[in-house]
């Protein structure tokens, strides 16, 4: 009983942080239909500024500020820089340009902050079974997601993000500047990555530690949906705690298979993921 | 379809037949041996000597390995700002596999078909320098110090140009289990162990010792940073010692989540894990919100570690080179062991590369390796002789102090990879001034 | 345009020598004309050159099947590694194991191994779409090396496999440098394997398959099976990758899972990119770029003499830049250069050409 209730507790903690980085990336697939492959190197560079604002001033939320800062204006300077030029170039070039991205920012992460792994603290004590850190983390992701839930369903900037998203042409009749809608969007995606980084990072901070994070936060917003924000939370928690029973009751080895069968059994049966919608045809 | 396989069935026998006429004998026999190239000296000039390595500088495996070749570089470049080895200096070539073996055999061969390098010094990984072994062995190329401690370096037979360096991991495990053995007897024993090599071959030692004192066995994969569950089982099985056939950042990852679950065991790390300096970097930063139960004092102190080199906090007249290079080369980089195994294995071949003769070949340094001249930084001797290309023979037994400072609490010992004795390790080791290998 | 469908060093295929030929037989001259410049070439170049020609090789016969399968049926796929990590483990296994089949034995049953690896893909993936694909396709470039964990007897663990692959007949041993061995027979699978892609696609199947690409509906309509065809695509597409994985482990003599990582699976989607989109010209291009631009700039950053950080991370920070420059500035790839300059110099005169070039795609 005890293993399962440290599993299981253990799952949850890992899958706040898929959900987080996977609720960053469904904001912005809902926004642009893009799905950001730089998500990790943008989070990765928010925590590297997290780790060195804490080097220099000893504190650890004024680094936990800076990154949130970090992210977000890094979001937005994607967006206006380089995703702006793509609109209308199909799928897979927003792909390939948001890896060249994820190549160019894990250089250099790796260049200023050097290959070795470095310590990085959690914001709380991270001992017990549920420790207060873990508690922090699984906190925090919720509110997160309630909040943007919130502001998707309940507030005018959310709805006219929303219609920027899915008819833009008739938003832009309507008054509302789509292309700040986007940069909105992606900014509060990677503001929301950063955090997801913060979570994901201890105990060390290295250039490729978000790697595996991001292939779970993926995995975690398809089985729930990519377009949607419940469904890639729940998704989120499930990928986590089943990963976990996976390694601890089968074997450490198996959770990269065990992944993608989760994957291919949810698809198999729901090709749009849990709580997904298909996208009605193009005429 | 039909008509598709009609008109396509000569297309593909005639560019099949290329392929047909051309390979008729078993792809996976032996191949017949090229001529012999050893008795030459590609790569040296009248003022260089060009060597190369294959090092994860990038991707998943750099943390932890990349300050090795920093280490060799700075100790090469003291060397040739001393006038170098027989008046030629030495060009270290660094290739980055990022730990792909894909990548590890390009590189191999463009050092040596394209850079055409003397020898190659170091390559480092079992998985990576396992796939070029065979090509270096067939073009005669020294193959010396391998960074890794897997038993296969050492086959004389059939790779003769091969030399291992550091110990490997089953005489590391004997050592380690006969410690334990002798000094936590009566104890439950967990192992927690990288699932490869490492882990196997450590287990071969340490199983001759206390197979009957194992409670659980857990191995990890390098990719899954998360250990909770193997942590939690070891707990569960009660394991009052917990034995680490890990590399550092998961000695680091096993601490951290002992101390998470308020568990507390005594560590028994093997040397490529348990460089206090590089674990007291990576558990620097919990104390402060943590609580000072969690400094990285307190989570080291007590632990037990082996090494085969001198520690870098030590009093040693190899330390004191290591950090006056240290501080000439590369202040800016931490003098951890690691950066220590780069240097000692750079020196070590210099070392070799001067016993060799001003008028050196690829044959003069195999000999000269496997002549037992070479007396390096070490606290055991080298295995190296006619009937033997293993590193290291043994190791000694060391403890971290509150204030991460170590102390040898078993003196150096050496043994075989197989089921032969601990002796203690001769106690003649010689000093760089005594090797004077540059002015 | 011939010119888009096969494959050769030299200069263009002259469109003339379409008079009087079927595009089988003029895909197959071309081939023998493309493997005799690489004979020709392999024999002036230096050993490592020889080594880089066929790593050139064995990357665009993977990014040529990747390209047919986004080019004809839009599908795309982040697993292609996976692909070559089956080609990969069958030809090694079967050296190691059956040590008596000789090496085209090997290869055609790695084609059979990674077909079937693809077929089942194909028949999982068929209703997805988009990031739905790439997510599944992603997770199984990620999952099926662990594979070897779960059987580390038998696959190696994590060390995988490593061995020599002799396939030198006994007449040419001596005489023939061993590399340049190597590029021939790999080059003589490609070119086989590409002749066969570029007749497949050109024909009744390739049509099906664009309808398909096109609009499923109006395909399913006028009779073709729309979840059959791309399953089918799936199969062309991961025999290329498993054809290209088992020419590595002939090449390079390792099979292990460090070699399969996602990443190998995304630089094949980037050099697809790259290239150009739905051309085996295209795929030629981005193999190149693969290899050499990371020489490239491997050999830049070793004559700058940076620091130990900057150099180590500079070949990747530089791939980087590339693929968000050509993408961003060439929407059709390298291939499409030229027509995109044209395009920007003379903007109102070129669009009757395009239509002509789509056909050639693929």
């Amino acid at each position: 009983m005890d293993k399962l209730l440290t599993l299981t507790l253990g799952g949850l903690t890992s899958g706040a942080v898929y959900a987080a980085l996977g609720l960053s990336l469904v904001i912005i697939f809902r926004a642009t239909r893009v799905v950001n492959f730089a998500q990790p190197a943008l989070a990765l560079i928010s925590a590297y500024v997290a780790f060195s604002v804490n080097k220099a001033t000893g504190g650890y939320w004024l680094g936990f500020a800076a990154a949130l800062l970090t992210g977000a204006l890094l979001g937005a300077l994607t967006e206006r820089l380089i995703m702006r030029r793509l609109a209308d170039r199909g799928h897979l070039a927003p792909v390939i340009v948001t890896l060249g991205l994820l190549m160019v920012l894990q250089a250099v992460a790796g260049m200023i902050w050097s290959a070795e792994p470095r310590s990085f603290p959690y914001a709380f004590d991270f001992r017990g079974t549920f420790s207060p850190a873990a508690g922090f983390a699984v906190a925090v992701v919720l509110v997160v997601a309630a909040g943007v839930l919130v502001l998707f369903k309940a507030t005018p900037l959310g709805l006219r993000m929303r219609a920027a998203a899915f008819r833009p042409d008739v938003a832009g009749l309507l008054g509302v500047r789509v292309g700040l809608m986007l940069t909105i969007g992606w900014t509060l995606a990677a503001a929301v990555g950063a955090l997801a980084g913060l979570l994901a990072v201890p105990p060390f901070i290295y250039p490729t530690a978000l790697d595996s994070v991001f292939v779970h936060a993926l995995a975690a917003a398809v089985i729930g949906g990519l377009d949607n924000p419940v469904g890639t939370i729940a998704g989120g928690f499930a990928l986590g705690v089943g990963l976990s029973f996976v390694s601890g009751y089968v074997g450490p080895e198996l959770v990269t298979m065990a992944a993608l069968a989760i994957l291919v059994a949810v698809l198999v049966v729901r090709p749009h993921g849990l709580f997904g919608h298909a996208v009605a045809r193009r005429v | 379809m039909r008509l598709l396989r009609r008109r396509l069935g000569p297309l593909a026998g005639t560019l099949a037949a290329v392929l047909l006429a051309s390979a008729c004998a078993g792809a996976g026999s032996t191949p017949t041996g090229g001529a012999d190239k050893a008795d030459s000296a590609p790569g040296v000039t009248d003022d260089k000597v060009v060597i190369g390595t294959h090092q994860p500088l990038t991707g998943p495996a750099a943390p932890g390995y990349s300050t090795i070749s920093a280490g060799a570089r700075a100790m090469y470049s003291y060397i040739n700002d001393k006038g170098g080895i027989h008046g030629r200096k030495i060009d270290y070539r660094v290739e980055d596999d990022g730990y792909n073996p894909t990548r590890t055999v390009e590189v191999v061969k463009k050092l040596v078909l394209q850079d055409e390098v003397f020898a190659i010094v170091g390559g480092l990984g079992t998985p990576t320098h396992s796939k070029v072994v065979d090509f270096l062995n067939s073009e005669r190329v020294p193959d010396l110090l391998v960074a890794s401690g897997a038993l296969r370096w050492d086959d004389v037979a059939k790779s003769p140009t091969t030399f291992g360096f550091q110990v490997d991991y089953t005489r590391e495990g004997k050592i380690l289990g006969s410690h334990i053995r002798n000094n936590l007897g009566g104890q439950k024993v967990g192992v927690l162990h990288q699932n490869d090599d490492v882990g196997r071959d450590g287990m071969k030692g340490l199983d001759q010792f206390i197979a009957d004192a194992v409670v659980s066995r857990q191995p990890y994969d390098p990719a899954n940073t998360d250990v909770l569950p193997q942590i939690t089982a070891l707990k569960n099985a009660g394991a009052q010692v917990v034995v680490c056939e890990c590399v550092p950042a998961f000695t680091a990852l096993a601490i951290l989540t002992s101390a998470r679950l308020g568990y507390k065991p005594q560590f028994v790390v093997s040397s490529i894990g348990a460089d206090p300096r590089t674990l007291a970097g990576l558990l620097a930063d919990f104390a402060k919100r943590g609580g000072t139960e969690v400094s990285a004092g307190a989570l080291l102190g007590g632990l037990i570690g082996a090494g085969y080199l001198p520690d870098a906090a030590a009093d040693d007249p190899w330390i004191t080179l290591f950090k006056e290079v240290h501080q000439k080369y590369i202040p800016t980089v931490p003098l951890t062991n690691t950066v220590v195994y780069g240097m000692a294995q750079a020196y070590t071949f210099a070392q070799a590369l001067k016993e060799a003769g001003h008028d050196v070949t690829r044959q003069k340094i195999i000999d000269t390796m496997t002549s037992g001249a070479l007396k390096g930084p070490g606290l055991t001797p080298f295995a190296f002789g006619p009937d033997s290309h293993s590193g290291y023979t043994g190791a000694y037994i060391f403890k971290v102090n509150p204030d991460t400072s170590t102390t040898m609490i078993a003196a150096p010992v050496v043994t075989d990879r197989e089921n032969g004795p601990i002796k203690p390790a001769p106690t003649t080791r010689k000093t760089p001034t005594e090797i004077a290998l540059v002015r | 345009m011939a010119a888009d469908t096969v494959i050769a060093p030299a200069p263009p295929a002259p469109v003339t020598s379409r008079a009087g030929l079927s595009p089988l037989a003029r895909h197959l001259l071309l081939a023998v004309l493309a493997l005799a410049a690489i004979v020709l070439l392999s024999m002036v170049v230096d050993p490592f050159t020889n080594v880089r020609l066929a790593t050139v090789g064995y990357y665009l016969l993977a990014v040529a099947g990747l390209t047919v399968l986004t080019g004809l049926t839009g599908q795309v796929s982040l697993g292609h590694g996976a692909f070559m990590f089956v080609g990969a483990y069958t030809v090694a296994l079967l050296v190691v194991y059956v040590p008596a089949l000789p090496f085209w034995v090997d290869l055609l049953l790695a084609a059979v191994a990674s077909g079937l690896a693809g077929a089942l893909t194909g028949a999982a993936a068929a209703r997805l779409t988009g990031p739905y694909l790439a997510g599944a396709t992603l997770a199984l470039a990620v999952g099926l090396p662990s594979v070897t964990q779960r059987f580390p007897d038998f696959l190696g663990g994590s060390n995988g496999l490593g061995f020599t692959v002799n396939s030198m007949p006994a007449g040419l041993a001596g005489t023939v440098p061993s590399t340049r061995w190597q590029a021939w027979v790999v080059w003589a699978v490609v070119l086989a394997a590409l002749v066969l892609l570029a007749n497949l696609t050109r024909g009744r199947v390739g049509r099906r398959l664009r309808a398909v690409r096109d609009d499923e509906v109006s395909a399913a309509l006028a009779g073709i099976h729309v979840g059959r065809m791309k399953v089918f695509a799936f199969l062309v597409s991961a025999v290329c990758a498993g054809l290209a994985g088992g020419l590595q482990a002939f090449l390079l003599g390792t099979a292990a899972p460090g070699s399969f990582t996602p990443a190998l699976s995304l630089s094949l989607l980037a050099a697809m990119v790259l290239g150009g989109v739905g051309s085996l010209w295209g795929a030629l291009w981005g193999a190149l770029a693969l290899v050499f631009l990371q020489a490239g700039s491997e050999e830049l950053t070793h004559a700058l003499a940076l620091g130990t950080d900057v150099s180590n991370n500079l070949p990747l920070a530089i791939y980087g830049l590339v693929l968000i420059g050509v993408v961003l500035a060439f929407p059709q790839g390298i291939h499409g250069i030229g027509r995109t300059l044209r395009t920007r110099l003379r903007p109102r005169r070129t669009p009757a050409r395009t239509s002509a070039d789509d056909e050639g795609e693929a």
